[in-house]
């Protein structure tokens, strides 16, 4: 497959390649579309998947990682689950297709599908860099998703949920959301899976305009043998704010990447990672965060819980342009190592080309207190409990900020059901 | 009601021995007075007593009514009716402090076959514990002891007392780091919890807390055993003369 070098490639490689041949005619599109789509298998077909030589991909080689990829499997369809939280309205994709949206005043929603069929998001398939593995599959292999517009001064009073469902089988699906000025709102981006074997990609590309608020969370419940490869991709206007929460909590192999270009003055970016990590899995965030004009701020911070022999992975790589003064940027990884099997790796990088910011990393790995676990047991709590009161307290610091209630208490309640399985 | 036998017991990781050999007996009702030097094992045998697995116990045994509480895990003995106030109480981020109560109270109530108490009724508990006490009640919507100055952790570890109705209570050192109206306070409130089914066990450096809790008797510790005991008139005695006669009597 690789000319260059004649090495032979892995069967995972050569399932992604081959399928393209009986997919290629029920893939939507032709035109533009399909020649972006043969191009991106050619891309694939060219590098391979991306080894641990690639830098970017450095801690997730994905090439040795991924050893099969489950095929096609049209019933692999379900129903949709009830949303996260109570009232809110729910935009369902299942299996690579669109299956319902609701009908919020304000909010437009097309299928993928249709922008496809019709060459008008022929952009949205660009490939980022050569390094992109997810954009080339995912633009190869994209059959649907909602494409979602807010409306200028929109104010949603319940969430926005965008579900994605891949019990089993294979699935490639996009989210372009268009975020008018002045919106607040927030989003759920609900990534679910199946005990089946999967494999998945999901592309969120959102643009925030000026003075907008928004909160975005990615919610992963994913089944053992499922693999999903993600992108969260955002633009940020002037005097808005972006907050983003990812939560991945199960997956057998997870990569989400977050890009994000902070382009407008005054706004702000903040991101929050939970992952609560268990079993064989490996679970990657890998962030690059631009700030590209003056007086703009960022803070991220990623709370990891790991046991069993799970790992984990961080990448944050803040670029300050030359022109971006005054830019004040934070980033702290923290980990909680709950068995001497479990590892994670976090590599912060600053590239910073201004003189007057403000920027700080820095990433602490610790075990249980063992002096915390003694007071809660000498009180009266059994051990098992006060760890899961401790490993809680952990991630409770960042959970918390969130303002809304019902949101806390959704990711408090899927906090609960990893901690009754894994600890 | 606590009968402690010839105990001997050593650090778990370096196997340096703490307690060599000491005997103890404490009834219901009584309130007994550990006093002694630095090192002499004070804080150890509280430990030892709510089971902290970092001692080993190598002989002897200690009885709690009659059964050996050494198999038991420190849950199980704080079921029972074991309490230790800390010397150091720990600062846990994170932990709201009114959940941790309710889920020390409920833990311990369904290990003993209990209902949990419903909310309202556990709210009155905690309310009319932290008035008795003289504390701001929004001082528990903090995380657990975090930001608490020395006195108002101490306070708070008496108030988990009140709340938890323990039968033996271990006094740790609870005195150090209290000025004279916080010692008050809380002197007050181990005296409200005097009674003829609960004994309480403190342990001093000074003799200072024994004017505000009277003890029955007072035991001094030295390498880890106890060389002495008598009545409240001992403590004085110490508080005047030093550890050093005590000591050269005993060798």
């Amino acid at each position: 497959m690789n000319v260059h070098t004649g090495r032979q490639p892995t069967p995972a490689e050569s399932a992604l390649v081959d399928a393209f041949v009986d997919r290629m005619g029920e893939l939507p599109g032709d035109g533009e579309i399909a020649s972006a789509r043969d191009n991106a298998i050619e891309a694939l077909k060219t590098q391979g998947l991306p080894s641990r030589r690639v830098e970017a991909w450095h801690y997730t080689d994905l090439r040795t990682l991924l050893r099969s990829v489950a095929a096609y499997d049209g019933a692999a369809g379900t129903n949709p689950l009830p949303p996260v939280i109570a009232g809110s309205a729910v935009a369902f994709v299942t299996n690579g297709v669109a299956v319902s949206a609701p009908r919020v005043e304000g909010v437009e929603f097309t299928k993928f599908s249709d922008k496809l069929s019709d060459g008008s998001v022929i952009r949205e398939l660009a490939i980022r860099d050569g390094d992109d593995a997810i954009g080339q599959i995912n633009a190869a292999y994209v059959t649907d998703g909602w494409a979602v517009t807010l409306a200028d001064g929109l104010e949603l009073e319940a969430p926005l949920e965008l579900q994605n469902a891949q019990a089993r089988g294979q699935g490639h699906v996009r989210f372009p959301v268009k975020i008018g000025k002045g919106v607040k709102a927030t989003i759920i981006e609900r990534q679910t899976g199946g005990e089946g074997e999967g494999f998945s990609t999901s592309v969120s590309n959102v643009t925030v305009a000026d003075d907008a608020e928004i909160t975005w969370i990615i919610l992963r419940e994913q089944g053992v043998d499922a693999t999903q490869l993600a992108q969260f991709i955002a633009t940020i206007g002037s005097n808005a704010k972006l907050t983003l929460y990812v939560v991945n909590a199960g997956g057998k192999l997870v990569r989400q990447e977050v890009h994000v270009l902070v382009k407008g003055e005054g706004s702000d970016f903040q991101l929050r990672g939970v992952n609560l990590l268990g079993g064989d899995s490996h679970t990657d965030v890998t962030m690059t965060l631009g700030h590209l004009v003056e007086n703009t701020t960022s803070v991220q911070i990623m709370r990891n819980v790991v046991t069993d022999r799970a790992r984990g992975v961080f990448q944050g790589q803040i670029n300050v342009n030359k022109i971006a003064q005054k830019t004040d940027a934070r980033m702290a990884c923290n980990t909680l190592l709950l068995s001497d099997d479990g590892e994670f790796d976090a590599k912060p990088e600053l590239e910073i080309f201004a003189d007057d910011v403000a920027c700080g990393h820095g990433a602490t790995v610790t075990e249980i207190d063992g002096n915390h676990l003694f007071y809660l047991r000498a009180r009266g709590i059994p051990e098992n409990e006060a760890r899961g009161l401790l490993i809680k307290a952990f991630v409770a610091e960042i959970v918390e900020e969130l303002e809304s209630e019902p949101l806390v208490e959704a990711l408090e309640a899927i906090l609960e059901k990893w901690l009754a399985e894994h600890v | 009601m606590l009968e402690i036998r010839n105990l001997h017991a050593r650090i778990a990781e370096d196997g340096t021995e703490i307690i060599r050999g000491l005997n103890l007996t404490v009834k219901a009702g009584e309130v007994a007075a550990i006093m002694g030097p630095n090192g002499s094992g004070k804080s150890t045998l509280s430990y030892i007593l709510a089971g902290r697995d970092d001692y080993e116990v190598t002989e002897g045994d200690i009885l709690y009514n009659g059964e050996s509480i050494l198999e038991l895990d420190p849950s199980e003995r704080a079921a029972k009716g074991i309490f230790l106030a800390f010397q150091y109480p720990m600062e846990i981020p994170g932990v709201a402090t009114m959940e941790f109560l309710k889920v020390a109270l409920n833990s311990q109530r369904k290990a003993r076959g209990e209902e949990p108490l419903k909310i309202p009724e556990f709210l009155s508990r905690v309310k009319t514990a932290a008035s008795s006490l003289d504390m701001d009640i929004g001082m528990l919507k903090r995380p657990l002891n975090v930001g608490f100055s020395g006195g108002e952790k101490k306070r708070a570890e008496i108030l988990q007392m009140k709340l938890l109705e323990p039968k033996l209570c271990v006094l740790d050192e609870t005195d150090s780091g209290l000025d004279i109206d916080a010692l008050k306070i809380v002197a007050d409130g181990v005296n409200a919890l005097r009674s003829p089914d609960r004994a309480v066990i403190v342990i001093t450096h000074y003799q200072r807390l024994l004017d505000y809790i009277v003890p029955d008797s007072v035991h001094v510790l030295y390498k880890g055993q106890v060389i002495k005991s008598g009545d409240k008139d001992l403590a004085l005695r110490l508080e005047e003369n030093g550890y050093a006669n005590i000591i050269g009597e005993a060798a």
